[in-house]
């Protein structure tokens, strides 16, 4: 990757935050490959949002889409392979001011990194994480990933995957994920849709983002894309506007009918399939546990706490 | 001491026959669940009190409850720097305590054991032998539904009468420690404690002792007048971290390090901090690097096994140049190996863990009180430095229980508060010319141009490269600012001879036991040295001219000799001095060294009839027999 860096231009304090702020360096990614629309929906997530720039942290775990933080010009950090979730609800939880997104795929998020989705959800850590799927292994070039389709040929199943697929909307439901949605890389305004609802939920988001890899696994998603002869199927959300046809819309609150609708067969349906906007964010619940333990010594200053420690200790 | 329903306990005053001692070493060995660790506990804390230096070792079965016990407690007036290698005084509680452990009783010493579950080898006559109704006399004084419960208390009283320690002081522990709970319990462990304390001054003649302060030849260190604390290692990493400004931390339990998560996780929510218990010791290096990312120094930790698992994060850290301190309580290895004994097999792993070269900081408490300040110390360098900081504690230092001198916290105390303040325009976080100091998530940049931390190679700005000639240069950036540091540090603590025959070389909790070797072997007429090294990786400078005065270097360390011959740090000074004089004594037999371990070790060496006639002997302060 040798792309010479962008010039970002410094904003003027109070500025809106615009998308010439935000591009970095030049994308590595293959012509034609899905993750262009996603990063391109991100930069307009951010206009809207125009949270103060120095607070955006983009964070990302190893592989294709994991690429994402150099894209984009904001505070940023590129780790190891499935372990950007536990190292971005450090970043969460150390600084509650930041808006922290992660970027990732497949693999690191449903395979290496599998059990830090599970844990990350359940504890439900304030962070927006952006799952750009494309069934396959792209970086290492064609190899069966935990959400390839039976039969899919790769140079690891030369004969046809046979492992059954991740069902990432299960999975996030099952883990305890209090903002699940889906969306499809050829939609740009569904896209920005459900990553500025999954930013402005507060608690864990996912989104996971059909994106295909054009080198690997061409076509992987045409059965979601209506100019191939596809179905991109949405979500008819309830609107709670006691119209009697509203009674059979789905509604996000509904985690039964999340499971139901995540069951339905191949290409499903897009949009959100899950919100819970009262459970408690880890983040409020540890501070819970400072602000009590403080009352407790009545806020004492750092030095009198210890001292007080080494007291007893005699 | 007055207690409910209990006739007063007898007059402290040691009898005209009480003998002075300085020096005792008694185990105490039960089941886990009879709180066989809370005598050591009351005693050591009581010692620490009294102004006596204390040193106590104790072991913990693996299992939870059930199953032998012992604490060995080494009570003494000078300065204690190790566990003792025999006991003088053993209290069995159970036949097999009394089976396993008599072995470990000097010939001469004191036997205690519970007249209702012992029956001791008639035939044996090595040692004086004293029956004490340890369970009935403790049912006998509480009464009541509790059977034999307090029996520990029982033979606290016991070892007060015995060694006429302060019995206020010890009322006081006894009252703090059980004072939360309801008051029926401290009422009958003060019961139990009148009973075992009431129990000698019938029943023994003339097996009273009482400590006295003995000149220890210019050896003991002066009087301290600061106030004396007593706590274990764990506890002093853990505050040490919180007196050097780290606030946050995540962990996954193992032993022996749990209890430093535990302590954290309670303590920092005071402190407006926070430490979170992961679902795996990768989570938790990865958690820790999140939060030192937004500028606030983190911790975590594990054993050995878990430092393993944290190995590739690690290799991020040193790559991004993002400041971490990861405490490793070692225990013994490889694999699950022991986990309630202490070795010190994980020093390579230490310094050259992970792939790639990833230089890094390796630091190694000599005691507790050690442990406190040098987690200071290793905040102090993870941040000046922005690098992976490694604590290699170990299971000894872990729970071992010490008094000390108060720290100076008003000195000590290390402000937190991450820098956010706004980056100049220049701003580079990894400049070829200066040491990496990253700006936090939340610092505004000047320029409006952010960086990213990466584990890619990269060029000054954080951009990815291929470049050989980046990477060469990185690599070089990457190791010479561990070079300023080695530069900065002290020489390392000589003792004894500056030239002579034998230069003995530690590193981590072989401190103690290393310095009373070196008491006995210049006692034999040897001209030696003891250095001890806490700054292990990168060693301060100038330690070959030290070697250079020496006939033979000989480094004792807790892992195995290993292929050819040498422990670990042996192999690393071998390897980075290239003097062959530079010899290697080792054990992995899970416990810490014993001092005659080492003196013997140290004769293999050199040529010493002198020598080799100390190794065995010995101690002279000891319980004789009546």
């Amino acid at each position: 990757m040798s792309s010479a860096p962008a010039v970002a231009t410094p904003p003027a304090p109070g500025a809106p935050l615009t998308k010439k702020a935000l591009v970095a360096d030049h994308p590595t990614w293959c012509p034609g490959c899905g993750d262009f629309a996603v990063l391109a929906s991100f930069y307009r997530v951010l206009e809207k949002l125009n949270y103060p720039h120095e607070k955006i942290v983009t964070f990302a775990g190893i592989g294709c889409s994991s690429r994402f933080p150099y894209f984009v010009n904001t505070h940023g950090g590129h780790f190891i392979h499935g372990r950007a979730l536990p190292f971005a609800a450090g970043i969460s939880l150390g600084n509650d001011d930041l808006h922290v997104f992660v970027f990732g795929g497949d693999g690191d998020g449903f395979s290496i990194g599998g059990n830090h989705l599970v844990h990350t959800a359940r504890k439900n850590v304030n962070l927006t994480y952006v799952i750009m799927d494309n069934s396959v292994y792209g970086l290492t070039k064609k190899q069966t990933s935990p959400t390839s389709p039976i039969g899919f040929k790769s140079k690891t199943d030369p004969w046809g995957a046979f492992d059954q697929p991740i069902n990432p909307m299960r999975t996030l439901l099952n883990s305890g994920a209090t903002f699940v949605a889906r969306s499809h890389a050829t939609q740009v305004n569904h896209m920005t849709e459900m990553m500025l609802r999954a930013a402005k939920h507060p608690g864990f988001s996912v989104v996971e983002i059909l994106s295909e890899c054009v080198e690997f696994f061409e076509g992987a998603f045409d059965a979601a894309v209506p100019r191939k002869g596809g179905a991109f199927t949405l979500i008819d959300e309830k609107k709670n506007d006691g119209s009697p046809e509203d009674a059979a819309r789905h509604d996000p609150a509904d985690e039964v009918a999340a499971f139901k609708l995540a069951g339905q067969a191949w290409p499903g349906a897009f949009g959100v399939f899950y919100e819970n906007k009262s459970r408690k964010t880890k983040n409020a619940l540890e501070a819970e546990v400072s602000v009590k333990a403080r009352e407790k010594t009545k806020g004492a200053a750092d030095l009198a706490l210890l001292q007080s420690t080494f007291s007893r200790l005699r | 001491m007055v207690s409910p329903n209990s006739p007063e306990t007898p007059g402290g005053a040691a009898p005209a026959s009480a003998r002075s001692i300085n020096d005792v070493v008694i185990r105490l060995a039960g089941n886990s669940q009879d709180g066989i660790q809370s005598i050591g506990g009351f005693l050591a804390r009581l010692a620490g009190r009294s102004d006596q230096d204390v040193m106590t070792y104790m072991t913990i079965p693996s299992t939870i409850s059930g199953g032998p016990s012992i604490f060995q407690v080494r009570m003494g007036t000078g300065d204690i720097l190790s566990a003792g290698d025999r006991a003088d005084m053993l209290v069995a509680f159970y036949q097999h305590s009394y089976e396993a452990h008599i072995g470990s009783l000097r010939p001469g010493g004191v036997l205690i054991y519970d007249s209702d579950h012992v029956k001791p080898n008639a035939e044996d006559n090595r040692f004086t032998n004293v029956a004490a109704p340890i369970t009935t006399g403790t049912v006998e004084a509480v009464g009541g539904t509790s059977k034999d419960k307090g029996k520990n208390i029982y033979v606290l009283g016991l070892l007060a009468r015995i060694f006429d320690l302060e019995v206020p002081k010890l009322a006081a522990l006894i009252k703090e420690r059980f004072g939360g709970k309801n008051e029926d319990i401290v009422r009958n462990a003060m019961l139990a404690f009148d009973a075992g304390y009431a129990w000698p001054q019938n029943n023994l003649r003339d097996l009273f002792y009482r400590f006295e302060a003995v000149d220890q030849n210019g050896l003991a260190a002066a009087p301290s007048t600061r106030p004396q604390v007593t706590l274990d290692g764990n506890t002093a990493l853990a505050y040490g971290l919180i007196a050097g400004g780290v606030r946050h931390g995540a962990g996954y339990p193992i032993t022996p390090w749990s209890s430093i998560m535990e302590i954290l996780r309670s303590e920092l929510p005071k402190y407006g901090g926070m430490f979170l218990q992961c679902e795996d010791e990768i989570a938790a290096v990865s958690t820790a690097l999140g939060f030192s990312y937004t500028g606030q120094l983190a911790i975590t930790g594990s054993a050995g096994p878990g430092l393993s698992l944290k190995m590739e994060a690690l290799g991020w850290a040193t790559m991004a140049e993002m400041p971490i301190i990861v405490v490793n309580v070692q225990r013994g290895g490889p694999s699950t190996g022991m986990p309630t004994n202490v070795e010190q097999s994980d020093l390579m792993q230490a310094i050259y863990g992970s792939h790639g070269d990833t230089p890094r900081v390796v630091l190694a408490p000599k005691n507790v009180e050690d442990c406190f300040y040098i987690a200071i110390e290793a905040a102090r360098i993870a941040r000046a430095y922005s690098t992976p900081v490694i604590i290699l504690s170990d299971q000894g230092l872990s729970s071992r229980i010490e008094a000390f001198d108060e720290p100076d916290l008003p000195n000590l105390m290390v402000d937190p508060k991450p820098d956010l303040s706004e980056r100049p325009a220049d701003f580079k976080p990894y400049p070829l010319n200066a040491v990496t100091q990253h700006a936090p998530a939340g610092s505004r940049v000047a320029s409006g141009k952010y960086p990213v931390v990466t584990g890619l190679e990269h060029d000054e700005l954080g951009h990815p490269t291929g470049s050989p000639k980046l990477h060469a240069q990185m690599n070089a950036k990457r190791r010479e600012k561990f070079k300023g540091l080695a530069a900065s540090l002290p020489a390392p603590e000589l003792t004894g001879d500056s030239a002579g025959e034998v230069l003995l070389v530690t590193w981590g909790s072989n401190w103690g036991p290393a310095r009373e070797a070196l008491a006995r072997i210049r006692h034999a007429g040897i001209k030696a040295g003891h250095l001890h090294v806490r700054h292990v990786h990168p060693l301060p400078n100038g330690l070959e001219e030290t070697f250079a005065r020496f006939h033979k270097v000989v480094v004792a360390e807790l892992n195995d000799e290993g292929l050819y011959g040498f422990g670990q740090f042996a192999m690393m000074l071998r390897a980075r001095y290239a003097m062959p004089h530079i010899v290697s004594v080792t054990k992995t037999d899970g416990l810490t060294f014993k001092v005659s371990e080492i003196v013997a070790g140290v004769a293999q060496h050199i040529e010493s009839t002198a020598l080799e006639a100390t190794v065995g002997t010995a101690r002279s302060s000891a319980l004789a027999r009546s």
